[in-house]
C-alpha cells in the first residue's frame, strides 16, 4: 500500500533533551540531527541510557525537545497544540511497545478496532479492516480472547496490528521484542518486517537484539546522547 | 458506546472493589429514601390531619384571621347559606369540592356545677353530616378514619356533643363517659350522674337550654352547662349533654374541646340574633386543586362584592409548615452528610483506579486519545458507578419500604390523638426516588473529576514509563 507522504517521515535538527532532575541538568540528547526516507525500516541502536527511548519519544511527538526541530510526515510537531499534536499522532504516529500495551479489558479484536474509533472511521470499514488486519497477522481466530488469554507471542501481534491498523505514515517501536523469547521474537520482527514492506509504512525501532540488526535498513547508533554512527542495513 | 463499554468492564474489572463502592452508595440512596418515604408519611399525615379538620380552604369574613376571635359576632359571616350555596353551584369549582361547610367558633366557661368545677373551653360548631363527610378524606389512603370514634355530634339534637379527654377530666366526667387513662378529681364533691341537677336559672338562658334542661331527666348523657357571651355582651347559658370525649392532639385544645352542632354554637354566640357563621370550610377532593380552588373563590367573591378572606390549612395550622420546614431541614443535613460520604467514596474508588491505571492512560494518549477523552473515560466511570450503586439503592429501599410497611408498626403522628400506622410512603414519591437517583448519581460523576483531571494532565511520558 503506497504512503501519501514522499519527503523523509522524520527530520531532526540539532535536537536536544534536557531534563531537570532534582535541580540537576542531565542532557539526554545532545544535537541529534538525521533524516529518514518514508517507508524505511530503521533501527536506533545504543547502549542502555544513550537516549534511544527519549529519541523515539520525541519522534512519537509524545515529547517535546529543550531545542531543534522535529519534523514527523512533513509537520513540525513543535508548533502544534496539545490538542493538535494528539489527533496528528492519532492519525499519523502508532506505537509498539516492549510490554505490548494491550488494553486488558478490550478483546484482541477491539484493541486493534481502537484507533480506527479514534479517527472517526465508519463502522462496515473499520470491521473490515480490524479483521483483515488480525488476520494478516494470524490471529483471525483470536478475535475474542482478551490480551491475559493470549501469549507474549500473540500479544505483540496484536499490538502490531493495532499499530498498522490506521496505516499510520509512521511506526515507532521501542525495544519489540525484549520480552519475548528469541524465536518469537525473530517471529515478530519478521512479521514487521513483512507488513513494513506490504504497507510500505515507515518503521523505527530501537533494540539491543544483534538478530534485529539484519532486518534494517538504516541503523542510527547513539551514545551519551549523540549520534555516533549512521549506517544502511543488511535489510535493504 | 466504547467509552461506555470501556468503562463498565472497567468497574468489573476490580470487581470487589466496585462492588463495595456501589454498596456505599446504594446504602447512602437506601438511608435517604427510607427517610424521605417516612418523612412523606409525615407530611401527609400532617396535611390529612390539618385536612380533616378544618378542609383545605377556611373562608372567613375579612380581618377575623387577625382581629375576629375578640369579636366574633362582628366578624362573623351573616348570609353564608348564600355564600355556601354561591360556592357549591360553581361550574368550576364544583367538580374540585367535597364539602362546603359552616363552621362556628367560640370561647366560654363550661361548668360541671354538680361537683363545683368550671372551665374556660373552645366550642366548635359544626354540620356533624358534613364533618362526617369531611372525616372521610384520605387522598393518600392513610385510613385514620380507622381510628375515628363517633362523631357524637348528630344533626338532629343540638344540645349534645363531645369533649376533649383533657376536658372531661377536668370536669370529672371520665367515670360516667367511661374514659380509659382518666383520672377522676382527688376529692369530688358529688359524682356525675345522668340524671343531674337542673342548670342553675341564670338570668338569660336561652329557649335552647330550658328545652335542653327538659330533657336532662330522660338523657344518660352526663351534662354540663356552657355559658357564653352573645354578640351584645349578654351572658347566655345553655345544658350540653355529652355523648362522649373526642381526644385532641394538643394538650391546651383537649383540655378545653367542646365540638358541638352548630345550632348550639350558633345559639350561645347570636343569642336570638341573626344566626351567622365564623367560618366556611371548604374541603377538596385532591390536594393539588387547593391553589386552583383559591384562585376561583377568590375571584369569585369580588365578582359578587363579598367582603370575604380566604385561608389554607398552612395558615390554620402553623405547625404544619414549621414541621415540615423542621423535617426537611433534618432530611437536608442528612442528605448532605450522604452526599459528602459518597463523594470521598467515589474519589477515592477513582483515584486508585487511575493509579492502577497509568500505563493504560500513556497508551490512549500516545495512541491519539486527547486529555478531554481521558477526563471522560473516568468521569462516565465514576456516573457508572453511581448510576449502579443508586439503581441499586432504590431497589432494594423499595423492597425495604414493602417489608417495613408489612411489620405494622404504629406511632402518633405530630397533631394527631391516636396511633396510626408508621409507614414509609411508597406511593406517589416517584419525584424523591427519581431526585436521590439523580443527585447520587451527580455526586457520583462530579466525584470523578479531580481523580480524572489528574489522569488527564499526566505526561505522555511519564505515564508510560510507569510500571
Amino acid at each position: 500500500m503506497a504512503k501519501a507522504f514522499d519527503g523523509p517521515v522524520v527530520r531532526l535538527k540539532n535536537v536536544v533533551k534536557t531534563y531537570d532532575d532534582d535541580g540537576l541538568k542531565v542532557t539526554a540528547l545532545d544535537g541529534i540531527s538525521f533524516e529518514i526516507p518514508s517507508g524505511h525500516f530503521a533501527m536506533i541502536v545504543g547502549p542502555s541510557g544513550s537516549g534511544k527511548t527519549t529519541l523515539l519519544n520525541l519522534i512519537g511527538c509524545i515529547d517535546t525537545a529543550s531545542s531543534g526541530t522535529i519534523e514527523v510526515a512533513g509537520q513540525n510537531v513543535a508548533k502544534l497544540r496539545d490538542n493538535a499534536i494528539t489527533d496528528f499522532r492519532a492519525k499519523n504516529v502508532a506505537f509498539i511497545f516492549q510490554n505490548f500495551n494491550l488494553f486488558p479489558v478490550l478483546s484482541a479484536y477491539e484493541n486493534v478496532e481502537y484507533p480506527l474509533l479514534l479517527i472517526g472511521m465508519k463502522p462496515a470499514e473499520r470491521r473490515a479492516r480490524t479483521m483483515a488486519m488480525l488476520k494478516s497477522v494470524g490471529l483471525a481466530d483470536f478475535a475474542r480472547h482478551r490480551p491475559n488469554q493470549l501469549s507474549g507471542g500473540q500479544k505483540q501481534r496484536v499490538a502490531i496490528a493495532r499499530a498498522l491498523v490506521k496505516h499510520p505514515e509512521i511506526v515507532l517501536a521501542d525495544e519489540p521484542t525484549a520480552n519475548l523469547d528469541s524465536h518469537t521474537g525473530l517471529q515478530i520482527i519478521e512479521l514487521m518486517h513483512q507488513v513494513q514492506r506490504e504497507q510500505q509504512v515507515s518503521f523505527i525501532f530501537s533494540s539491543h537484539d544483534p538478530q534485529l540488526i539484519s532486518h534494517a535498513e538504516e541503523i542510527f547508533a547513539i551514545r551519551d546522547g549523540k549520534l555516533v554512527e549512521h549506517k544502511i542495513g543488511e535489510g535493504q | 458506546m466504547t467509552l461506555f463499554k470501556i468503562a463498565f468492564r472497567n468497574i468489573l474489572r476490580n470487581f470487589r472493589r466496585s462492588l463495595m463502592t456501589a454498596s456505599a452508595i446504594a446504602v447512602g440512596t437506601i438511608a435517604l429514601v427510607l427517610f424521605g418515604e417516612y418523612l412523606s408519611f409525615v407530611m401527609v399525615g400532617l396535611e390529612t390531619g390539618a385536612v380533616l379538620s378544618n378542609g383545605h380552604l377556611t373562608v372567613f369574613k375579612k380581618g377575623y384571621f387577625d382581629f375576629g376571635s375578640g369579636n366574633p359576632a362582628a366578624y362573623s359571616i351573616a348570609d353564608y347559606q348564600s355564600d355556601i350555596a354561591l360556592i357549591k353551584n360553581d361550574p368550576v369549582l364544583k367538580p374540585m369540592l367535597n364539602v362546603v361547610t359552616p363552621t362556628v367558633s367560640l370561647f366560654g366557661i363550661a361548668g360541671n356545677f354538680a361537683i363545683d368545677t368550671s372551665k374556660t373551653f373552645f366550642g366548635f360548631g359544626v354540620v356533624a353530616s358534613d364533618r362526617n363527610k369531611m372525616r372521610h378524606w384520605d387522598e393518600y389512603q392513610l385510613r385514620f378514619s380507622r381510628n375515628f370514634g363517633p362523631l357524637g355530634i348528630s344533626d338532629d339534637d343540638a344540645n349534645h356533643g363531645v369533649i376533649g379527654v383533657g376536658m372531661a377530666r377536668i370536669l370529672g366526667l371520665c367515670a360516667p363517659l367511661k374514659v380509659a387513662n382518666c383520672p377522676a378529681p382527688p376529692k369530688p364533691k358529688q359524682e356525675v350522674v345522668a340524671d343531674a341537677p337542673p342548670a342553675p336559672n341564670v338570668p338569660g338562658l336561652s329557649a335552647g337550654d330550658r328545652a335542653a334542661a327538659d330533657a336532662t331527666k330522660t338523657d344518660l348523657a352526663p351534662r354540663i352547662d356552657l355559658l357564653g357571651a352573645t354578640a351584645g355582651g349578654a351572658p347566655n347559658v345553655v345544658s350540653f349533654f355529652v355523648n362522649g370525649v373526642s381526644r385532641q392532639g394538643i394538650k391546651e385544645l383537649d383540655d378545653s374541646y367542646v365540638g358541638m352542632n352548630i345550632k348550639l354554637a350558633q345559639e350561645l354566640l347570636y343569642g336570638r340574633g341573626e344566626h351567622k357563621a365564623v367560618s366556611i370550610q371548604v374541603q377538596l377532593k385532591r390536594s393539588e386543586d387547593m391553589e386552583a380552588a383559591r384562585a376561583r373563590l377568590a375571584t369569585l367573591f369580588a365578582h359578587h362584592h363579598l367582603d370575604l378572606e380566604i385561608h389554607d390549612f398552612k395558615d390554620m395550622s402553623p405547625q404544619y409548615n414549621q414541621i415540615v420546614n423542621y423535617l426537611s431541614a433534618v432530611f437536608s443535613f442528612i442528605a448532605v452528610i450522604i452526599a459528602v460520604i459518597v463523594l470521598f467514596t467515589i474519589v477515592n474508588t477513582m483515584s486508585m483506579s487511575v493509579m492502577e491505571r497509568i500505563d493504560e492512560i500513556g497508551t490512549a494518549r500516545a495512541m491519539g486519545v486527547r486529555r478531554g477523552g481521558i477526563r471522560l473515560q473516568f468521569m462516565v466511570e465514576g456516573w457508572m458507578l453511581g448510576a449502579i450503586g443508586a439503581t441499586l439503592g432504590i431497589v432494594l429501599a423499595s423492597l425495604l419500604a414493602i417489608w417495613f410497611n408489612n411489620m405494622g408498626i404504629t406511632y402518633t403522628p405530630p397533631g394527631q390523638s391516636a396511633p396510626v400506622p408508621l409507614l414509609l410512603r411508597t406511593h406517589g414519591v416517584g419525584g424523591l426516588l427519581f431526585t436521590v437517583w439523580l443527585v447520587l448519581m451527580l455526586i457520583a460523576t462530579v466525584a470523578a473529576i479531580v481523580p480524572a483531571g489528574k489522569a488527564a494532565k499526566m505526561k505522555v511520558v511519564d505515564a508510560l514509563r510507569h510500571v
